[in-house]
């Protein structure tokens, strides 16, 4: 099962480290991995997408929760959230395809935020599945280069994650 | 008034009471012992002594033996670059058991960081999977808060190793020293009380029981609960057993004491841990080593009540149907004040039929052994040592054969007398383990159990042991092999014995002499007994090096294969 796990920890060098060794040295999966400072600047947020059985996720909160530098731990996946990825996409933009690709971005509510003679920069923002969506609807070959954030979470309403 | 960090080191060792230091010096530290020179000449009532080892895994081993034997922080004290690598085993071994240490490894100065300086090495990063945390304290000013952290850390919750590195500028730097009396910590707070609902579920599940178990490990001792655990033993009246890194916890020579069980564990342990239908973990975590193979550990309904310090033990291995986490002391108090409370007494009727289920299978006699006036018995030396010592001494060992014997035939009656590497399985760690105990604790008889492969791997503390009159007892197990490795060969490769025998060995009496100690060899039965009473009685304050030449054929028995289940045990070498 897929789990998003979010976690504030102290924004301490070698925090994310710990972490990161962590799940390799306990053979847990890791999908993506987010980090950044928050609001507080001595807490930076993480969210982490990870897969295995209860018992594995339960253990994975476990551990992280048993680092010195962990604050909360809390697998927003158990109850209705929010993800969001960010992703650009360069792609190549000549002739026809120039205008088939402004098309397919107005389609995905994505934005063109780099422009040359024959290249966009596509920034889409949106779960996982829209932004494979995106990926899937243009022509392989006209994909130059593609970067994603990963994914970030939080809980919808009244949950909220905070030291 | 402003003093260097080097200095701040040395009085914040002072504010946490630290009596002693093991360590060796190199570069990156020389500012920190040149504090300790002078602060130690200043103030000898306050002296913090340094005993320096021959080799920096013996200073964090020692460390861990002293904090073993006491339930104190242990410091060690080493180089950057190669003295930290050689501290990482002794990190590791004590992270496995979770013993409370205090490493503090010099580093090259801060400008020079990631320059590959001379002795620079990425102390942190090699050392962050084995330590319970650890820092690089980048300025002066960090110094005295962050050693407060460590031994924070280190002690409390479930205890374990927190290493410090400081680059060596920031032992020049100078700053207003303040000791923090005070620490909050929002990413750190151990649960001490156990929860209330939690706690009587458990009372009641025990009561209800008709085959009940206790089940305890290293943690009851940790957590210095041996007393409550005496009496919640006393009061139910139902049997326990104890994992190797608990014996000590309930008295070895009570009835109530089946013995230790698992992969070396008696007949009556393994067969009454698979067969009781409530079973109390307290400060245990079902190691491989303890219930064999989990699935048909499992086969077996039974509920599990688990009490630990560490909520990521509980349900790792085995699913649990009453967690309690907390502090052991607290838990086990108030499970006993909950008992109390109930004002029910334990089904006597049933109670009383699987005691007699348990005699019958403790008639097995599982730990006999046929003795020989031949050969000497690896098992008749640890019970000629019990009786000699009155079972009274703290007895280390290493790791192998020799462990198992001196934790089967050695009846542990107090907690910390009885130390050894159970998680890592460390080679080495018996000779320094007992330099800790005995500077701890220098009126009591400090044994090491050793073999003669294992003692190999720190042998060079026997000079350390001369510098600091040490008269630590040595029993080496002799019997030229690898003993445990031999055994497995013996019994799962057809007798293949790879690079098992030890050729070459030492005249251990001799090189012992050559350190300026007592070196006895042994080869008779009949004299083993005369031997051991010499090395407490005429050599009472020496170090004396006991080379026992033991039947090299001997096995250690009872004992559960890899992969097998508790009772499916093989009780002797006529089952083969």
């Amino acid at each position: 099962m897929r789990h998003v796990i979010a976690l504030l920890v102290e924004n301490e060098s070698g925090a994310l480290s710990r972490i990161a060794g962590l799940f390799s040295a306990r053979g847990y999966n890791i999908e993506s991995l987010t980090v950044a400072p928050t609001e507080d600047p001595t807490l930076s947020r993480m969210t982490i997408v990870t897969t295995g059985s209860d018992e594995v996720i339960e253990q994975i909160t476990k551990q992280l929760n048993k680092l010195i530098d962990t604050v909360k731990v809390t697998d927003i996946s158990e109850a209705p959230h929010i993800e969001r990825e960010l992703m650009m996409v360069k792609v190549r933009a000549t002739g026809a395809d120039r205008e088939e690709m402004k098309r397919l971005a107005d389609i995905f509510r994505a934005r063109i935020i780099d422009v040359t003679d024959t290249t966009y920069v596509i920034e889409l923002t949106g779960n996982q599945g829209k932004l494979d969506a995106f990926l899937a609807a243009i022509t392989p070959g006209l994909i130059l280069e593609t970067v994603r954030s990963g994914v970030c979470g939080i809980a919808r309403g009244e949950r909220i994650l905070k030291a | 008034m402003k003093m260097t960090g080097a200095e701040i080191v040395i009085r914040s060792l002072q504010e946490e009471g630290v009596r002693f230091v093991f360590g060796y010096p190199g570069g990156a530290v020389l500012h920190i012992y040149d504090a300790l020179f002078q602060i130690n000449q200043a103030e000898p009532e306050r002296e913090i002594r340094h005993v320096l080892v021959r080799h920096e895994q013996a200073a964090v081993h020692a460390a861990d033996g002293y904090a073993r034997a006491t339930g104190e922080v242990g410091v060690a004290l080493v180089t950057s670059g190669p003295g930290a690598t050689n501290a990482v085993t002794g990190i590791a071994t004590a992270y496995m058991d979770s013993i409370p240490v205090v490493i503090l490894s010099g580093q090259v100065p801060t400008p020079v960081i990631g320059q590959d300086a001379f002795q620079e090495v990425d102390t942190v990063g090699i050392t962050r999977p084995c330590v319970k945390h650890n820092f690089l304290v980048k300025s002066v000013d960090q110094l005295a808060e962050t050693i407060k952290k460590a031994f924070h850390i280190a002690r409390t919750g479930r205890p374990g190793p927190v290493l410090i590195d400081i680059p060596k500028d920031v032992t020049a730097q100078l700053a207003e020293f303040h000791y923090p009396k005070s620490l909050a910590m929002r990413s750190y707070n151990p649960v001490v009380k156990g929860h209330p609902g939690q706690i009587r579920k458990a009372a009641n599940a025990l009561l209800k029981a008709k085959r009940p178990m206790i089940y305890t490990g290293g943690g009851v001792i940790l957590g210095n609960a041996a007393p409550e655990l005496r009496a919640l033993v006393k009061k139910l009246g139902y049997p326990i057993v104890q994992t190797l890194m608990g014996l000590g916890a309930f008295p070895g020579s009570d009835r109530q004491f089946l013995g230790m069980p698992g992969m070396h564990g008696t007949y009556e342990a393994n067969m009454a841990l698979h067969y009781c239908d409530v079973l109390l973990a307290v400060g245990a975590r079902f190691d491989d080593r303890v219930v064999g193979n989990v699935d048909h550990f499992l086969q077996e309904p039974r509920t599990i009540i688990h009490i630990d310090v560490d909520p990521s033990s509980i349900s790792k291995r085995v699913p649990v149907d009453i967690p309690i986490v907390g502090d052991v002391k607290a838990v086990l108090a108030d499970l006993l004040a909950a008992l109390e409370a109930l004002d029910e007494t334990p089904d006597q009727a049933a109670l009383s039929s699987w005691w007699e289920q348990i005699e019958a299978w403790r008639a097995r006699k599982c730990l006999a052994y046929t003795n020989s006036s031949e050969v000497i018995k690896p098992q008749f030396v640890i019970e000629k040592l019990w009786e000699v010592t009155k079972g009274e001494a703290i007895i280390t060992s290493d790791v192998g054969q020799h462990q198992m014997w001196a934790a089967q035939y050695y009846r542990f009656d107090a907690p910390r007398r009885w130390l050894n590497s159970g998680g890592l399985g460390t080679m080495g760690v018996g000779l320094p383990y007992a330099m800790g105990a005995k500077l701890a604790f220098p009126e009591m008889p400090v044994v090491c159990v050793t073999g003669e492969a294992s003692i190999q791997m720190c042998i060079q503390e026997l000079s350390t042991c001369k510098q600091f009159r040490l008269p630590i007892k040595i029993v080496n197990l002799n019997n030229r092999y690898l003993g445990m490795v031999r055994q497995w060969q013996e019994l799962f490769y057809s007798g293949r014995y790879s690079e098992s025998y030890m050729d070459s060995l030492p005249d251990f009496a001799a090189l012992a002499r050559s350190y300026g100690h007592v070196g006895i060899r042994v080869d008779r039965p009949s004299d083993v007994e005369a031997a051991l009473r010499e090395a407490f009685t005429t050599h009472r304050d020496e170090l004396v090096f006991l080379d026992f030449q033991i039947d090299p054929r001997e096995n250690v028995y009872p004992m559960v294969q890899g992969g097998k289940g508790l009772t499916e045990m093989i009780l002797g070498a006529e089952e083969l």
